[in-house]
């Protein structure tokens, strides 16, 4: 059953692959045929923490859920260190899952619930006790090891399952948003946590989640998805400032979209202003959407100079660190500017109604791919 | 709340859960439900022949019943039919409940469905006569007569009484479970054996009792199947009822009713633990 | 510069090299997983297809033989067993006339199911709700006592009403001793017994289903009727009624079905005179001696407790369309 390591989709070489998804593809068939995963590859690095993000429905937990064994791909290959694993059973393949409710066993106890994987790898009884104590320690429940699943906290079974997924020093751990059933406070701690234990144990992590947020903190890389596809592989900077479509940019953070003229690396907004930009590969000259950041437009009250846009002042939204002025531009279109309150500026002076000037800054503009 | 607007209930709250003379029928119903129970267990303790007169408090139906070599006999018989008929029909039931629940549609899943709530369609007396002509066909044939018969009768009809607690069970426990031992290394056998069955064996244990109070209760199909001399506890009741009563029976009824009631009280408090 | 997935190729249903051929691996599972459920349901199917349903086909063949001098069969083909059931030849011309002790026996056993029906409705819904709507703590007890009944030996039950009910029961001797009565009340052995036997047995049945039905209704609905001026009895037919309808209607049917081909409690109670179907059926495997005749009763009697259950099937389904 080994196979040779196919040529990589992207630029990887193979050694540096953990995880291999090559044109896989989930068709669930009911009344009418739903592509969960739609011809979808994509390369996961050794130690690196991924995340698969996407809203509720993209596909992103049936590809962990196809990675773990749990469903069988319609078609594709799956490869782990360049070895074919499709037709390997969950209880197979080194790879581990932290379960979004947990999935701790409620007859037993804490530390027998790390020990279940080392002992179904048959792994000698005093080696399961250091790992188990190993494990207990790393995540801090040592003092908790005898009590049930039952009688610990969320923020503690959270610790437990991935203590449990851990053990077993699998070659990737999947995370199936482990974090959404906690509350915000203990969610930022263990957001941190899980940085901290992926560094540690050096083990590629596989993160899933709808909270764009929790993505750009924690990850390497991610992955947006939506419909069943992967739009968009890249660094959480990459993603957030250089989204390659319409989708990506309204899904992680706030947008605002503007109609423009491509010509080279020239783009000119229809609403006036003339900015340099690097067209993503296949955007011809021409009509083009592109996207500015909120927080890259600056409002100043008054009429418009040079290189300035003329507007004015539609509403002003306060929100404590911040102000977003809403304005609307002379082509009608509307734009959110978000600006740091100071002492001396927090928005009081910016007037409903009132003419007003936008700038935009260099480098700000963004165009998309549709 | 306005004390005006609902001047005949200011005093308790108004209570949208009362309804006018349902507590009254319900309290003469649950008493109802208990008054006779309760007179033929006080009658089992009479010292007297008649069902009628009080004559004094005694044992001596008790002591008469078990000194009866049929009632013994009947007794043992009775266990003995029910703890296997229980024992297997749970078997047979908690692998099919497994088969038929927490899956899609599969084919021939409705079928499967429908042959195991059969017995619980048909009137008890129509598979009773259905059962003597083909046994009698048999023992015909054969001359082989003994409690296979019975044991294979009983179980058929307790297989769905045992599935039904089985699958409600097994309905409401988290597959991810499953899921996560075989994530974990297990096998698909110790993913059962570790995970799944510790889990079910309350399903498992109502199951089981439900089955053998049904077989323990059963008078129909009993009676028409069984060949001479294999009396039953509730087949030798209804034999005795057609002579002259005496509280012997009685005496016979009370110890099935506390054997009863215990079960019940497991099966209940079984049942509590799944919540 | 972004990183973008290979493209997708114009063929996507086009196998990977090495890769997975569309459903191939889907399927297998899927038969695997299918002849799993299949092995493991076998014991169950055997045991109840060999002890429960193919006796039943037996049973047809029989319904069409002569009955045998001794009881049992001769292998001799006749309809006369079917024609039996409603109709009896005329002892010297031959003539078919109608069997009235036949009739008046189906008549007993329809007439008796519904009234006990009834009558598990009069009392066993009020104790329901009356259950249902204890506080917390209180309705675990209270449940707990309607269920024990449920549970208890039908025949010992049986018994008890009969003890009751007899010339020399406690009924009659307490009106006797009130000197309400100076002879005791002839009650056994009337299709009164029957009917109070059954009641009182078959009454769980009804309490359980009414129960799991309120216990699972929203009483801000009921709020919200008498919020909308609907007094008490209002709410209960227009809001209450239509929500708890599906216990109630699987509490009737699972009172009179079992009524309907009820043994024990009639014999007991009504008699060698007040006969019912089950009873009739049995006769005629006993001192009846017509096999037959009693094959062909067996499946009059399973095709009327097919149409209750057909139409019940259909009063619920459309009980859940309409609600939608």
């Amino acid at each position: 059953m080994q196979h040779q390591a196919q040529p990589m989709p992207s630029t990887d070489s193979a050694d540096d692959v953990a995880v291999d998804v090559d044109r896989i593809s989930k068709i669930f068939q009911g009344e009418d045929e739903v592509r969960a995963l739609d011809d979808v590859s994509v390369a996961i690095r050794r130690n690196e923490f991924f995340t698969l993000l996407g809203p509720s429905g993209c596909g992103k937990t049936t590809l962990l859920r196809v990675i773990a064994g749990f469903e069988p791909p319609t078609m594709g290959a799956l490869r782990l260190g360049g070895r074919d694993i499709s037709r390997l059973p969950p209880n197979k393949r080194p790879i581990n899952t932290v379960f979004q409710n947990y999935a701790l066993f409620p007859h037993m106890s804490v530390a027998n619930n790390i020990a279940f994987g080392l002992e179904m790898l048959g792994k000698p009884k005093g080696e399961i006790q250091t790992i188990v104590y190993d494990m207990l320690k790393l995540v801090q429940m040592e003092h908790l090891k005898a009590r049930r699943t039952s009688e610990i906290s969320g923020g503690q079974q959270q610790r437990v399952a991935l203590a449990r997924a851990l053990a077993p020093k699998p070659e990737v751990l999947l995370l199936d948003e482990p974090l959404s059933a906690l509350d915000l406070k203990l969610r930022k701690e263990m957001q941190i946590e899980l940085k901290r234990l992926q560094h540690e144990t050096g083990i590629t992590f596989i993160f899933v989640t709808h909270d764009q947020e929790e993505a750009l903190t924690m990850s390497d890389r991610i992955a947006v998805m939506n419909a069943g596809k992967i739009l968009q592989v890249g660094s959480p900077r990459d993603i957030y400032e250089r989204p390659a479509e319409r989708f990506v940019a309204n899904f992680i953070g706030e947008s605002n979209f503007l109609d423009a003229t491509l010509n080279g690396h020239t783009v000119t907004l229809k609403a006036g202003g003339r900015f340099q930009a690097s067209p993503p590969a296949g955007v011809a000259d021409g009509a083009v959407s592109v996207l500015v950041r909120p927080e890259h437009g600056q409002v100043r009250m008054g009429e418009a100079a040079e290189g300035e846009l003329a507007a004015t002042i539609d509403t002003v939204v306060y929100s404590g660190e911040a102000t977003t002025v809403h304005l609307r531009l002379t082509t009608g279109e509307l734009f959110k500017a978000k600006m740091p309150n100071t002492p001396s500026e927090d928005g009081r002076s910016i007037e409903q109604g009132a003419a007003a000037a936008l700038s935009i800054a260099p480098g700000a503009v963004t165009v998309l791919k549709d | 709340m306005s004390d005006t607007a609902l001047p005949r209930h200011s005093s308790r709250g108004y209570s949208v859960r009362s309804l006018p003379g349902f507590a009254v029928i319900a309290l003469f119903t649950i008493f109802a439900l208990y008054a006779p129970i309760l007179i033929l267990v006080a009658y089992s303790f009479n010292a007297g022949n008649s069902l009628a007169i009080w004559e004094g408090f005694s044992l001596k139906w008790y002591a008469q019943a078990a000194q009866n070599s049929a009632v013994i006999d009947a007794a043992i018989r009775s266990l003995y039919l029910a703890l296997s008929a229980a024992g297997v029909a749970t078997v047979a039931a908690t692998m099919a409940a497994l088969a038929t629940t927490r899956t899609r549609r599969f084919p021939g899943k409705t079928m499967i469905y429908a042959l195991i709530n059969q017995p619980l369609m048909v009137p008890e007396i129509v598979t009773a006569v259905a059962l003597l002509i083909v046994f009698a066909w048999i023992k015909v044939a054969t001359g082989y007569t003994s409690m296979i018969y019975l044991i294979a009768a009983h179980t058929a009809f307790c297989v769905p009484f045992a599935y039904l607690p089985i699958r409600a069970r097994l309905e409401t426990m988290d597959y991810t479970l499953e899921t996560a031992a075989r994530d974990l290394y297990a096998t698909p056998m110790q993913v059962f054996m570790r995970v799944t069955l510790p889990q079910m064996w309350p399903g498992i244990i109502a199951g089981m009792m439900l089955a053998f109070v049904i077989s323990m209760d059963d008078v129909v199909i009993t009676e028409f199947v069984k060949s001479a001399g294999q009396e039953t506890i509730p087949t030798y009741m209804l034999g005795q009822l057609r002579r002259v009563v005496t509280p012997e029976v009685n005496a016979i009824s009370t110890v099935i009713l506390a054997a009863g009631a215990i079960l019940v009280s497991l099966f209940f408090w079984l049942s509590r633990e799944r919540r | 510069m972004p990183e973008t997935p290979a493209p997708a190729s114009a063929t996507a249903d086009a196998p990977v090299p090495g890769g997975l051929i569309r459903g191939e691996l889907e399927r297998e599972l899927e038969q695997t997983d299918n002849r799993t459920r299949w092995l493991l349901s076998l014991p169950a199917i055997l045991i109840i297809l060999f002890f429960a349903a193919a006796p039943l086909l037996v049973m047809v063949v029989y319904s069409f033989l002569t009955p045998g001098d001794y009881g049992n069969v001769k292998w001799i083909f006749s309809t006369e067993g079917w024609v039996n059931v409603i109709l009896q030849r005329d002892i010297f011309d031959d003539t078919l006339i109608w069997a009235d002790a036949h009739l008046s026996i189906f008549w007993r056993s329809v007439k008796l199911s519904i009234v006990t029906t009834l009558l598990t409705l009069i009392f066993g819904v009020p104790t329901a709700w009356f259950v249902a709507t204890r506080p917390k703590g209180k309705r675990e007890f209270w449940l707990f006592l309607v269920t024990v009944p449920f549970w208890t030996n039908l025949l010992v039950r049986t018994i008890a009403i009969q003890e009751l009910i007899r010339a020399e029961g406690v009924i009659n001797n307490l009106l006797m001793a009130l000197h309400i009565v100076d002879q005791p009340i002839q009650m056994m052995f009337t299709d009164f017994a029957i009917g109070f036997g059954m009641t009182y047995v078959y009454l769980p049945l009804m309490v359980l289903p009414v129960y799991a039905a309120v216990d699972k209704l929203d009483f801000r609905l009921v709020e919200a009727a008498h919020d909308l001026y609907a007094g008490r009895w209002t709410a209960f037919r227009r809001v209450i009624l239509p929500m708890i309808k599906p216990g109630i209607i699987a509490g009737s049917i699972l009172v009179f079905i079992p009524c309907l081909g009820a043994y024990v409690t009639p014999r007991v109670l009504g008699g060698g005179k007040n006969l019912m179907f089950g009873n009739l059926i049995e006769l005629q495997f006993g001192a009846g001696r017509n096999w037959p005749l009693g094959a062909a009763l067996s499946f009059t009697l399973m095709a009327i407790v097919m149409v209750a259950l057909i139409y019940y099937v259909r009063l619920t389904s459309r009980e859940e369309k309409t609600d939608v």
